[in-house]
């Protein structure tokens, strides 16, 4: 093969990228075009309508917004408190062991499982008990999808944090240990200052993965389109609301559902760029 | 002094426990998990389960009131998904190594640092709205849902992931080796093909496989593109079916609801053991 021939070809595949990208961006733009014009722009974002008579449509993202922030939020709370660990241990504690390699095969399983099997186990395990402990009467909601949502994002949080936990220089907690410190004090004093903007950018890529999570709100999030007034109640994420209707769709509620994906787009690649960013960053200091 | 000292200890030793238990007690999801699937779906994993495609909800209901087990399997959603999958496959894993060869050889360029960007955009991309885009660019122009449509979301999908895996894979190669090629008087092309790519193929492998059990899994963009169809099935300009569609088929039908563990374990087991295989091909090919 001549080297012009290869060039071209490297190059023409490498276009497609930005091909795709840009159709993805004009193509949400301008089939949500229709309900940003019926709606105007800022009042489709914070109406929280969502009727289909005919005649008297009124579509509105707030409810959806809300539902995705707080099943987001609820997760990463939920996430913290297992994937720290998992991530000290994988990453300080039992660094370059055996078990430590268990642990991060078991993470790794658990985010290859599919969001359906997710749902699934959410609505026939985690939902009786919730139900039997009284939470909520219909088990869904809420609480329930940002339960189920925690350990899918356990993993993207966990193995990133213990990749920057790994890189904390070991002359640094010598330092530290020749001092007297015990190792909880150095984790505390030496390695969550040093590796602590990576692991921040670890928590941001998993609310980016949390908030276009799809199958598993779905499925527990108890599927109604108003304001959710409290953890327990039930409510829609963006994601769940367009898996729920897109398919009978059509007309302005297309459009309409359209224009959430778009939000949803343009959110999670905010977030995500951000996420990116920062890991980069952390990475060269 | 010594009071203190004994408290840091203390501190100190409720800090390691408490970290093991709670990084022990991440296990218990993939067990409940795993246990649930299997326990409830082991026994309908028969040679039928494989062979025949989904009974009609009518059929089902009928066999239900007479105490008798559902008739029919999930064949349909397996030949569906191996479709798609295979077209996916076909143009993603070409066209993503070859932009990932793109991206490794022109590091310093504005143009390819872009594209880096943008791969890393679309693999953040919530894959509903893959569903929603390939809806729009697929199914509206041919006017019906198709294996078509459901195989370019799944083929949007993989390309950043293996667009990666080249790129990193090609990155780590040492600079030696490419440079012993050209010394020998190889073109960059020629260097590239009979050089690096082998020298990276454990790597971009398992690339693939991993971007392969990612996919296979996913519902919610063949919901607006493949649509599903209870008829075994090989034209790809029709609906078609998936094992993730037919799970969330028997879940919405109370009729059904029986045929989801075995259609779910079959998946889980598929999806893990890729996963699995994967891991150790890496771990193998890194020594």
């Amino acid at each position: 093969m001549n080297d012009k021939l290869y060039r071209v070809l490297l190059f023409a595949a490498a276009l497609i990228m930005p091909i795709v990208c840009g159709g993805v961006v004009y193509a949400l733009v301008t089939d949500a075009y229709e309900a940003f014009e019926h709606f105007g722009f800022f009042r489709f974002l914070t109406s929280s309508d969502w009727s289909y008579t005919e005649g008297a449509e009124q579509y509105g993202a707030l409810p959806f917004i809300t539902g995705t922030l707080m099943t987001t939020i609820l997760a990463l709370i939920f996430c913290i408190p297992f994937s720290l660990p998992v991530a000290l241990f994988v990453g300080e504690y039992f660094k370059g062991t055996k078990i430590a390699s268990v642990l991060s095969t078991v993470t790794d399983l658990l985010a290859g499982i599919p969001s359906i099997i997710y749902g699934l186990w959410g609505f026939y395990t985690l939902r009786p008990i919730i139900m039997s402990l009284n939470i909520s009467e219909q088990g869904s909601g809420i609480l329930t999808a940002s339960l189920v949502l925690a350990i899918m994002i356990i993993p993207y949080a966990a193995s990133l944090s213990a990749e920057f936990i790994k890189m904390v220089p070991g002359d640094l907690k010598e330092g530290a240990y020749s001092l007297g410190a015990t190792r909880a004090e150095v984790i505390r004093r030496v390695v969550f200052p040093v590796a602590g903007s990576g692991i921040f950018s670890a928590y941001v890529l998993a609310i980016g993965r949390a908030l276009g999570e799809t199958m598993t709100v779905t499925m527990l999030i108890g599927n109604t389109n108003n304001i959710p007034n409290s953890i327990t109640s039930t409510g829609n994420s963006m994601a769940s609301i367009i898996a729920n209707q897109f398919g009978e769709a059509d007309d302005l509620r297309l459009s309409s559902l359209i224009a959430i994906g778009l939000i949803l787009f343009l959110i999670t690649a905010v977030i995500n760029m951000m996420g990116k960013m920062m890991i980069k960053r952390a990475r060269i200091a | 002094m010594k009071v203190k000292t004994k408290s840091r200890l203390a501190k100190n030793r409720l800090m390691l426990w408490g970290i093991c238990a709670l990084a022990a007690l991440t296990a218990v999801p993939l067990l409940a998990i795993l246990g649930e699937v299997f326990l409830r779906g082991y026994d309908q994993l028969t040679w039928s389960f494989f062979t025949e495609p989904t009974p009609t909800a009518y059929k089902a209901m009928k066999a239900i009131e007479a105490g008798l087990p559902i008739p029919g399997g999930i064949a349909n959603g397996i030949i569906g998904t191996m479709i798609m999958l295979g077209m996916a496959v076909v143009v993603a894993v070409p066209t993503g190594i070859l932009c990932g060869v793109y991206l490794a050889e022109h590091q310093k360029q504005r143009f390819a640092q872009g594209v880096s960007y943008l791969t890393d955009l679309l693999q953040g991309t919530p894959s509903v709205i893959i569903g929603i885009i390939t809806y729009i660019w697929v199914v509206v122009p041919m006017q019906g849902y198709s294996a078509i449509a459901g195989s370019v979301a799944l083929c949007i999908m993989m390309l950043p992931l293996i667009i990666r895996s080249t790129e990193e894979t090609l990155k780590i190669l040492p600079a030696s080796l490419k440079e012993a090629g050209l010394a020998l008087g190889g073109n960059k092309a020629r260097v590239m093909l009979r050089v690096q790519l082998p020298a990276a193929f454990g790597g971009i492998f398992t690339g693939v496989l991993l971007a392969i059990s990612r996919v296979i899994g996913e519902t919610a963009p063949l919901m607006f593109t493949a649509l599903g169809c209870s008829l075994i099935r090989f034209a790809v300009d029709k609906p078609i079916s998936a094992v993730p569609l037919l799970i969330w088929e028997f879940f919405n039908d109370p009729n059904l609801q029986d045929l989801i563990w075995g259609a779910s374990l079959f998946l889980l087991l598929f999806v893990l053991s890729l996963n699995l295989l994967a891991k150790y091909l890496a771990n193998k090919w890194n020594q």
